[in-house]
């Protein structure tokens, strides 16, 4: 059935929670406690030496992760170096050295 | 749900609407969309309730949609509205109605501006004066023409020969009632019921026999919004927020719509059609929609006028099972025929969506 | 003969007071609304951030007030100044002179049904959080028994910074009560995904911080930044939750078996008329107005008239308990003064 009306219904950018499986996200908090520690204050991103030409900000990683943007969390996640700046800004203390190697381990990109 | 809770609220949003004598003004649009809808109301308001309604062949658009659309300055619609207020005071009025739902919420955003800018509303009487030498009073009350049938709905539920009843099954018909953003959205404490629980449509459904639906998604736009729609680029905006509307309510099977504003009934209506022809999906039993109806075509209905008078002939979605379902008999010859009998011809029946 | 001293309500800072007041050798007199003391308190089960039981307060400062004058199920009918004292007649038909009037008067809880876009009353899933702390302590509510619950979730700010509600003050308890509430939920529904919508999370207490970490590290719960606009019920009885989640700039929906409103301090509805008997003066917020806000909290602009609690503005309970200390002592020096 071709579209003749040049407009088309368009999916919704409501983030539906219902939709998310946080199965991953469930074994990412047993491996690192940390991943749900994140009070989003953006020092890890502000920091980030890869984040000014990448966009790449630890805690876009966590909240897209946390809001089933599994896809766009590991491609940002490309970006980092792993020089460790974020670990020395965050204020919680989260091991993101760990924390981004949980990650990398368990979203493995298909 | 709670049924008291929401009794509890619409205690809180009643208003005061004068029982007769009113300057009515109809709408841009829906004489095109629902030809029959507007007769029908001055039909029962003064035929059969014997009030007096005046309208002038002189008023004129209320400025509402190019205001929307933001092609005209504010400035030229208060002029325009001042015109139309002008009109009824020369006529002796001080109740204005208005048909329009945007129209309604116009007048009231107008006179809020004029209250708390008052500057304005003086360089507005001169403008006027300038423009064509009239001048006026603010109008005592201003209704929504949806707020009188309200009021006369036990009325006319007493004279009714139909009611929003399933006559095989006996069952009070399922009801879905939307409002129009610019009833009670801008002003809750102007609209009957308030803004997040309308009283309005759901009063002269109770009274009438059927059963109201709430579904979630029941307080969202039809999906006109005005620049969604009429600027092209934005159509498909326009068409997802009724398809949203149409997902949400499609597990309570709904029987009909009533709604209470001009782009309401028409968007819900043909953008039906054009769901079934992009998704192949239509929403009533057995490959119908969901007919769409304004109040007062429910209103005749339910006092027995003919359907075909009513012009629901100019409906996309088939309102033949629901006059099935209410038991009212009509003339399927006569569908396409105008006055006189004289042969309208038949539309083009759509593919997906199955009409009659 | 001892001078007499009405404490115009009988919660935690009515009761604290007359305790010390009792030490002191003083004469407290508590009158009490309802037919209980411990006001609001007494209806809690237990307090963050330690998990105390309620009950434990509150027993034991209705043990310690034993020796004073409480009258229950009464309130001040009316109130005058004379020479260098107070002429207060209760409802019950007993007058009273007093040297000193102590009002804790407390708050009330704003009434949610007020917020309509929330369906309180409505909605047969939407409780408060005073509803909930009642589930805690009788686990009778139809909304929890008998429902599978495997989504739940808290609304922060309901009628607090809300101008709207014409309540601009922040009510200060409702953010760790929130995260205390939805630990104890996890507790009891460990499978449930736990949802906090907040504005700012407002963690200035001891230990505070440490709560709201756990609740995040150790149980999971979600929090996420944006206030719910709107809530509708779906057709199994569920509660659709509508919010902005303003992190990500994207809106966002969930739907919830409960959905928990933390409804705010408001000022006591009492607080106008009791103002007015004697000239006292309201604050924009309704609550009563202190001398000054630094320095001198629990005291009014009038001689002899004392406040403790959150007849001034919503207080926690430690915050509450110390400002009746120090208006048991602000009294003995002025009793023993005058």
């Amino acid at each position: 059935m071709g579209n003749i009306f040049g407009f088309s219904i368009s999916p919704s950018s409501t983030v539906n929670l219902d939709n998310v499986d946080f199965t991953l996200f469930d074994r990412l908090h047993e491996l690192e406690p940390d991943a749900w520690k994140c009070m989003s204050c953006g020092s890890c991103g502000a920091t980030c030496p890869a984040g000014n030409f990448s966009g790449m900000s630890l805690r876009k990683v966590l909240h897209n992760l946390q809001r089933g943007k599994e896809k766009e969390a590991v491609k940002m996640l490309q970006n980092c170096m792993l020089c460790g700046k974020c670990s020395i800004v965050c204020p919680r203390g989260i091991n993101t050295r760990h924390l981004i190697l949980s990650i990398c381990k368990l979203y493995k990109e298909d | 749900m709670i049924y008291q809770g929401k009794q509890k609220i619409w205690a809180d949003y009643q208003k005061e609407i004068p029982d007769d004598h009113w300057f009515y003004v109809r709408s841009c649009i829906r004489q095109n969309f629902f030809p029959g809808a507007e007769r029908m109301f001055l039909e029962i308001c003064r035929n059969v309730l014997g009030k007096d309604f005046y309208e002038t062949e002189h008023h004129t658009t209320c400025g509402g949609i190019a205001y929307h659309c933001d092609t005209i300055p504010q400035e030229t619609v208060m002029t325009i509205v001042a015109r139309q207020f002008a009109l009824m005071t020369e006529a002796g009025y001080e109740n204005y109605v208005a048909s329009c739902i945007t129209s309604f919420g116009n007048y009231l955003e107008i006179l809020e501006t004029w209250h708390e800018f008052p500057e304005l509303e003086t360089r507005i009487r001169e403008l006027l004066w300038k423009a064509c030498r009239r001048e006026f009073k603010k109008p005592k009350y201003i209704a929504h023409a949806s707020d009188l049938i309200y009021k006369y709905r036990n009325e006319i539920a007493e004279k009714a020969k139909f009611r929003l009843v399933n006559r095989r099954t006996g069952e009070p018909l399922k009801v879905v009632e939307h409002i129009g953003c610019h009833y009670s959205k801008m002003f809750p404490s102007k609209g009957v019921g308030g803004a997040e629980y309308p009283y309005v449509l759901c009063g002269m459904i109770e009274s009438w026999g059927g059963s109201v639906i709430d579904y979630p998604e029941r307080r969202h736009c039809c999906g006109y919004g005005f620049r969604q729609y009429h600027v092209k680029a934005n159509r498909g905006y326009s068409i997802s927020n009724t398809h949203k509307k149409f997902e949400s309510m499609e597990p309570y099977h709904p029987d009909m719509i009533i709604t209470n504003c001009p782009g309401c009934p028409y968007f819900m209506d043909r953008w039906q059609y054009v769901i079934a022809e992009m998704e192949g999906k239509t929403y009533g039993q057995n490959g119908y929609g969901i007919p769409v109806f304004t109040y007062e075509e429910v209103a005749g209905l339910v006092l027995g006028y003919d359907p075909w008078d009513l012009g629901l002939q100019l409906h996309q979605v088939a309102v033949e099972p629901l006059l099935d379902k209410m038991g009212i008999e009509y003339s399927p010859e006569d569908k396409y025929k105008g006055l006189n009998k004289k042969d309208l011809m038949r539309p083009e029946l759509p593919g997906v969506l199955k009409c009659c | 003969m001892k001078d007499n001293i009405v404490i115009v309500g009988g919660g935690i800072a009515g009761m604290e007071a007359a305790r010390q007041l009792l030490r002191m050798g003083l004469n407290p007199i508590i009158v009490e609304k309802s037919d209980h003391l411990g006001g609001h308190v007494a209806r809690w089960h237990r307090l963050f951030p330690d998990m105390t039981p309620a009950s434990e307060l509150v027993g034991g400062l209705i043990e310690a007030t034993g020796q004073a004058n409480i009258f229950l199920n009464t309130e001040i009918s009316f109130m005058n100044r004379l020479k260098d004292s107070y002429n207060i007649m209760l409802s019950n038909g007993v007058s009273v002179i007093a040297k000193v009037v102590l009002i804790t008067t407390g708050f009330s809880v704003f009434d949610a049904s007020k917020k309509e876009e929330y369906g309180y009353g409505v909605y047969d899933q939407v409780m408060t959080n005073s509803d909930l702390e009642q589930w805690f302590n009788n686990g009778n509510d139809s909304r929890i028994d008998g429902t599978e619950i495997n989504a739940v979730g808290f609304v922060h700010c309901v009628g607090s910074r809300d101008e709207k509600a014409r309540n601009s003050q922040c009510s200060k308890v409702c953010c760790i009560t929130a995260v205390k509430q939805a630990i104890e939920m996890k507790q009891k529904f460990p499978d449930a995904a736990v949802y906090c919508f907040y504005m700012d999370l407002r963690m200035f207490g001891k230990k505070y911080e440490d709560f709201y970490i756990s609740a995040q590290r150790d149980y999971g719960i979600r929090f996420i930044r944006g206030r719910v606009s709107e809530v509708s019920e779906n057709i199994d009885g569920r509660v659709i939750v509508k919010a902005e989640d303003t992190l990500a700039g994207k809106p966002v929906k969930v739907t919830l078996d409960l959905l928990v409103l933390m409804s705010g301090m408001v000022c006591n509805r009492d607080c106008s008329s009791i103002a007015g008997m004697i000239s006292l003066q309201t604050d924009s917020d309704g609550f009563f107005k202190s001398r000054d806000n630094i320095s001198d909290i629990i005291c009014s602009s009038r001689e002899g008239i004392y406040y403790a609690g959150a007849c001034t503005g919503p207080k926690t309970v430690p915050e509450t308990l110390a400002e009746a200390r120090s208006a048991a002592l602000e009294i003995f020096s002025y009793i023993n003064r005058a």
